[in-house]
């Protein structure tokens, strides 16, 4: 294996970027990205994008973006309609392959023109679920109920997964939920959709992300303390909720174990748990210990959840923590789909 | 430059239409005519609604069996603001229902009039639309089966 590090990272979110287009709003963050490591567009290997052209309402949307990363000469790339933790996978798989040590990655999305949580109706079943527009809190919801109904979890361990998430994000300014509540105030919260509370629901935000893989020797020129990728696996349950067991996460367990997760201590953890349901299930899935494992130092996605971005957000913001020295080793999951049918997980070092 | 946002209409259009296939086309069309199918799976047990591959094992399916018109609501989830497009315009619940004889559970909606009627357990039945086409929305939804007292002898 070829040691793969990320050297260097950039996000923006906000409730709702209105004025500026994803080109507009990704070309700085893709140009601060490249020349925090003093690199142009023409020293990457590879780059590769993530993002959806469903939510930009235009085909080959992503295409306009690739303009912006200064294509010329002409660059080798390639795009996925997934999250960019995915296309960090593809790029990662592509420096594997050799012959280069640099590779671009990016993701985005803005969902503030529409309604993100009826838009997802459409990522279900388009003959048997997707034509009732069941919206993604709804669908939450019926897994929410068979983990409290089950036993699984309390509306308590809910509401301080919520309230931890609101007093980490007080200290990230990409956050969009950063006002502190205490659990007894999450509790009091009227359901949106019962057994859902506001604060148990992501906190939907526009923006994108920037990250900057290198290899070998060439990591170590570009940053003083690199974070190394020791292992990365991504797994797939099953499409149809009725044939799956919502209360557990099977393929955060398997990716989990792929990738090497519990190996060692781990002294952070970023999760893309969209609801504070999900992000339960992921602290299971991966045997963490809040006692000694850091949980979402961030916010998570609870804080600011970017459609396209959130996942490659929680590398970048693992990466970030390794290079200040905040911790030695550290998880970063990615998902994607309805009740985490897909995940990703990624096991981050320093030296 | 002008702060202005420029807006301009956006339509996104499907416009061609493809076959449903001899599983799922069987499943509608058994809707359009009142009757609920599901789909035998190598264990024996049923999978409705139906699909082509067993979702766990990718092994191909075919031998198709009716189940009932009736069921459990595995877990449900109740929906006090229907959003535009959804089953109902008043305040009901969506479910995982197991239809009886099936092993597996479909999403749809219970017309319960309150959170209070719903609960986990209990038995809905299938509410058909008169005008059928062959649609997943030929059922209008679930509705709760009322609780049988317990038989015996009257005072």
């Amino acid at each position: 294996m070829i040691d793969v590090a990320v050297v260097a990272f950039t996000q923006r979110q906000e409730d709702a970027i209105s004025g500026e287009s994803e080109v507009e709003f990704m070309v700085p963050l893709m140009e601060q990205a490249k020349a925090s490591v003093g690199l142009t567009q023409s020293d990457m290997g590879f780059t590769c994008s993530g993002s959806s052209d469903f939510l930009a309402g235009q085909a080959f949307s992503f295409v306009m973006t690739i303009d912006g990363t200064g294509p010329v000469p002409p660059i080798s790339e390639s795009h996925v309609e997934q999250d960019g933790a995915w296309a960090l996978y593809e790029a990662w798989v592509k420096i594997q392959c050799g012959g280069i040590d640099t590779a671009f990655v990016y993701s985005y999305g803005k969902s503030s023109p529409g309604s993100v949580r009826d838009v997802l109706a459409t990522q279900m079943d388009p003959y048997y679920v997707c034509p009732l527009w069941p919206d993604s809190y709804a669908v939450e919801a019926l897994a929410a109920r068979l983990m409290l109904e089950g036993g699984h979890v309390s509306e308590r361990r809910l509401a301080e997964i919520a309230a931890r998430s609101r007093a980490s994000a007080a200290s990230n300014p990409h956050a969009v939920r950063t006002d502190p509540k205490s659990v007894a105030e999450i509790l009091a919260e009227d359901y949106v959709i019962d057994p859902l509370r506001p604060s148990d629901l992501p906190a939907e935000a526009d923006g994108g992300c920037a990250v900057v893989l290198a290899a070998g020797d060439r990591a170590r020129d570009l940053c003083e303390r690199p974070a190394w990728i020791r292992g990365m696996d991504h797994r797939g349950d099953a499409h149809t909720l009725g044939v799956r067991d919502l209360t557990s996460s099977a393929s955060t367990r398997l990716a989990a174990h792929r990738a090497g997760a519990a190996a060692d201590k781990i002294d952070l953890a970023e999760l893309h748990g969209p609801f504070t349901t999900s992000e339960h299930l992921l602290i299971d899935a991966l045997g963490l210990d809040e006692d000694s494992t850091a949980v979402n130092p961030s916010g998570g996605a609870l804080a600011a959840n970017t459609m396209m971005a959130s996942g490659l957000i929680r590398i970048g913001e693992a990466a970030s923590r390794i290079w200040r020295g905040d911790g030695d080793r550290a998880v970063a999951h990615a998902t994607s789909g309805p009740c985490l049918q897909q995940n990703m997980v990624c096991v981050l070092e320093g030296d | 430059m002008s702060s202005e946002v420029l807006q301009a209409p956006l339509v996104l259009e499907y416009p061609f239409t493809r076959s449903t296939g001899p599983v799922i086309g069987a499943f509608l069309t058994g809707l359009r005519d009142g009757v609920i199918c599901g789909i035998r799976r190598a264990d024996g047990t049923v999978l409705c609604p139906p699909q082509e591959y067993d979702p766990l094992t990718a092994e191909p399916l075919t031998e198709l069996v009716e189940v009932g018109q009736a069921g459990e609501v595995l877990t449900w989830a109740w929906n006090g603001d229907p959003r535009p497009m959804q089953p109902f315009d008043r305040p009901f619940a969506w479910a995982l229902i197991r239809l009886d004889g099936a092993d597996t559970s479909m999403l749809h909606a219970v017309f319960a009039p309150s959170a209070a009627e719903m609960s986990t357990g209990m038995r809905v039945r299938v509410v058909w639309r008169t005008e059928r086409e062959g649609h997943i929305a030929d059922i209008a939804g679930f509705e709760p089966i009322p609780a049988q007292r317990p038989s015996g002898r009257q005072q």
